[in-house]
């Protein structure tokens, strides 16, 4: 706790008054906040505890955990397991939401390298290529799901055309529709549409080199390639680490690409979508509670990774 | 040596232009299909061979999709007003006075916009039913403060950090009030930091799809994206996607714009959500 130095001279009394000021003037972001995300929070981890549907919220009863696995011994004596934890559909969506953020970021992460890398360099024309890449960031998510679905219409998308024209294909592929190609598709579109966020971020890191390191090392005669590896890379590792969980976290919470481009597909259910699904339209509202919670957890981890790798600075005394 | 050069600058600019054309080659594409209508539709052309504005038309007059672009117009920007309103003060806070819990406050701020939205879902809810404002516009607006107003908070507090502290010495010296550093001496300085931030609330509000599919039911009070997401044809079987398309580029065409206009500046906020720190 410094005190500025002002504050000194004037007595304690400005000090005050400006502490005072401070609870005044979060007072109503905190109230906001609290009301729309704190309380909500607790109250779907709340209702993971209990047998409540979307028509009896108010008279629930608890039931412990037995939302996330419930253990059973039978007359039989034999035991049955339930709850989420052992339903194969939510492990699906698990399996699903993991695959589906580690490609899409992989790919994200080498794609946004090059464009970074080709904005970084100076040419003509360099302002068309950074308008050209906002484009896909400004589209509306339903909106590219929608225009990427047309595209990849079994019938008259475009892809297939393209690919049987070239010969890459030998027949018209149902990309949404079928088991194998539909998570292709939903890849492809995210990693077209988050590509240019994570360029940007790039970019600003690289923008941040020195460039007189570069000077150095084409007149040291070094190989461009090595410089990559050995120069460029090492000083964006923060801005491209602070990035990628950027991403992660975004990619693990998917829910609008998937819901509208490949809907009721197994093989694309994230568990965003299969928690919404079981909360809304199947009216088991706490367990699809249960299973946001979990899915809360795993990015509770995940934020807590990124506030610790990207060091973030939040006492504002680093300018 | 010179063909060599020569070389490299024709695979640049080769890798320049399938960059360029992977962005732009899906809305372009999506133009075309929204001018052309019957069989043209069912054919795929590369380049636009009819301007038929008929799918525009159909859209524009049919009963809801004006009341949706009505909704978003008004849900977004109610979501933008309240958000940098709270925020300004909230940042101020954040920014220049010392108080002790600020760097918790900080890290809480920031882990709140990360928060998936499911996880609040079952909670604003109950909460929305209760306060008896599902299937208004009300709770849109309420249930977009979750990620509006920690993201324009947390920009604006990056920012104001950057304006000298000179300033404010004086207005303090001259026995200005908290209150009135505000609103006379930051707020004339942040209007392009308002104005970025805005801006991508509004497109962050503007997108959204999981609150508005989930707290609206009737077809009136849907936004545009649901609105998109849910339109269908005639019959089960039928996509009618010339309209869909249409419906796309109108709700599109605007955000490319004041992204383009605004490029620098939301390049600028872009990274100083996610860089700077």
């Amino acid at each position: 706790m410094t005190t500025p130095s002002l504050g000194r001279a004037a007595g304690p009394s400005l000090q005050q008054r400006r502490q005072k000021a401070a609870f005044w003037f979060l007072a109503p972001m905190l109230i906001a906040l609290f009301c729309v995300a704190a309380w909500p929070l607790l109250r779907t981890i709340w209702f993971s505890f209990t047998d409540a549907t979307l028509s009896n919220l108010y008279d629930a009863k608890w039931i412990g955990f037995d939302n996330y696995l419930q253990v059973r011994t039978l007359s039989s004596g034999r035991t049955v397991l339930r709850g989420t934890l052992v339903d194969p559909a939510w492990w699906n969506a698990v399996w699903n939401t993991v695959r589906f953020s580690l490609v899409s970021v992989a790919f994200e992460t080498v794609f946004g390298l090059i464009v970074a890398l080709v904005m970084n360099a100076q040419f003509r024309g360099r302002a068309l290529v950074r308008a050209a890449i906002l484009i896909p960031w400004a589209i509306p998510t339903i909106v590219s799901a929608k225009m990427w679905g047309w595209m990849l219409n079994d019938q008259f998308g475009i892809i297939n055309d393209i690919l049987l024209n070239l010969g890459i294909i030998s027949q018209k592929i149902a990309w949404t529709a079928n088991i194998e190609t539909a998570m292709t598709a939903v890849l492809i579109v995210d990693i077209w549409k988050t590509t240019p966020f994570m360029a940007l971020l790039i970019l600003a890191g690289l923008q941040m080199v020195p460039r007189d390191i570069y000077e150095a090392a084409r007149i040291d005669g070094v190989h461009p390639v090595k410089v990559f590896f050995r120069v460029t890379l090492p000083l964006i590792k923060p801005a491209l680490m602070v990035a990628v969980i950027f991403r992660i976290l975004d990619a693990l919470r998917i829910f609008d690409l998937v819901y509208v481009l490949t809907p009721n597909s197994a093989a694309t259910k994230t568990m965003s979508v299969i928690s919404r699904e079981n909360m809304i339209d199947f009216d088991k509202f706490a367990y699809g509670a249960a299973q946001s919670t979990l899915l809360f957890a795993i990015i509770a981890v995940f934020v807590s990774l990124y506030i610790w790798l990207g060091r973030v600075d939040l006492s504002g005394d680093r300018s | 040596m010179q063909a060599n050069a020569l070389l490299k600058s024709i695979a640049f600019y080769a890798l320049v232009a399938v960059i360029v054309v992977f962005s732009v080659f899906p809305f372009y594409y999506a133009i075309v299909t929204s001018f052309s209508t019957g069989t043209a539709l069912f054919q795929v052309n590369y380049w636009p061979k009819v301007f038929d504005w008929s799918n525009y038309q159909a859209v524009l007059s049919s009963r809801n999709f004006p009341r949706s672009i009505l909704n978003s117009v008004l849900i977004a920007g109610c979501t933008v007003g309240f958000a940098l309103f709270l925020a300004v003060t909230a940042s101020y806070a954040l920014a220049r006075l010392r108080f002790r819990g600020r760097g918790l406050l900080l890290l809480t701020i920031l882990a709140v916009s990360m928060f998936p939205q499911i996880a609040v879902l079952a909670g604003l809810f109950e909460l929305i039913r209760f306060l008896g404002i599902f299937n208004t516009p009300w709770a849109l607006i309420l249930s977009y403060t979750i990620f509006t107003l920690p993201f324009t908070v947390w920009v604006l507090t990056t920012f104001m950090r950057d304006l000298p502290v000179e300033i404010e010495e004086a207005a303090i010296v001259d026995g200005a009030t908290p209150w009135v550093i505000i609103t006379r001496v930051f707020l004339p300085l942040l209007w392009p930091a308002l104005v970025t931030t805005g801006l991508l609330a509004f497109i962050g509000a503007w997108n959204e799809f999981l609150f508005a599919l989930t707290f609206t039911s009737s077809e009136t009070m849907r936004t545009v994206p649901v609105a998109i997401a849910l339109l269908s044809g005639a019959s089960q079987q039928e996509i009618p996607w010339g309209p869909i398309m249409a419906a796309s580029v109108i709700v599109t065409v605007p955000l490319i714009g004041l992204v383009l206009i605004f490029q620098r500046k939301i390049v600028a906020g872009l990274t100083a959500g996610g860089v700077k720190g």
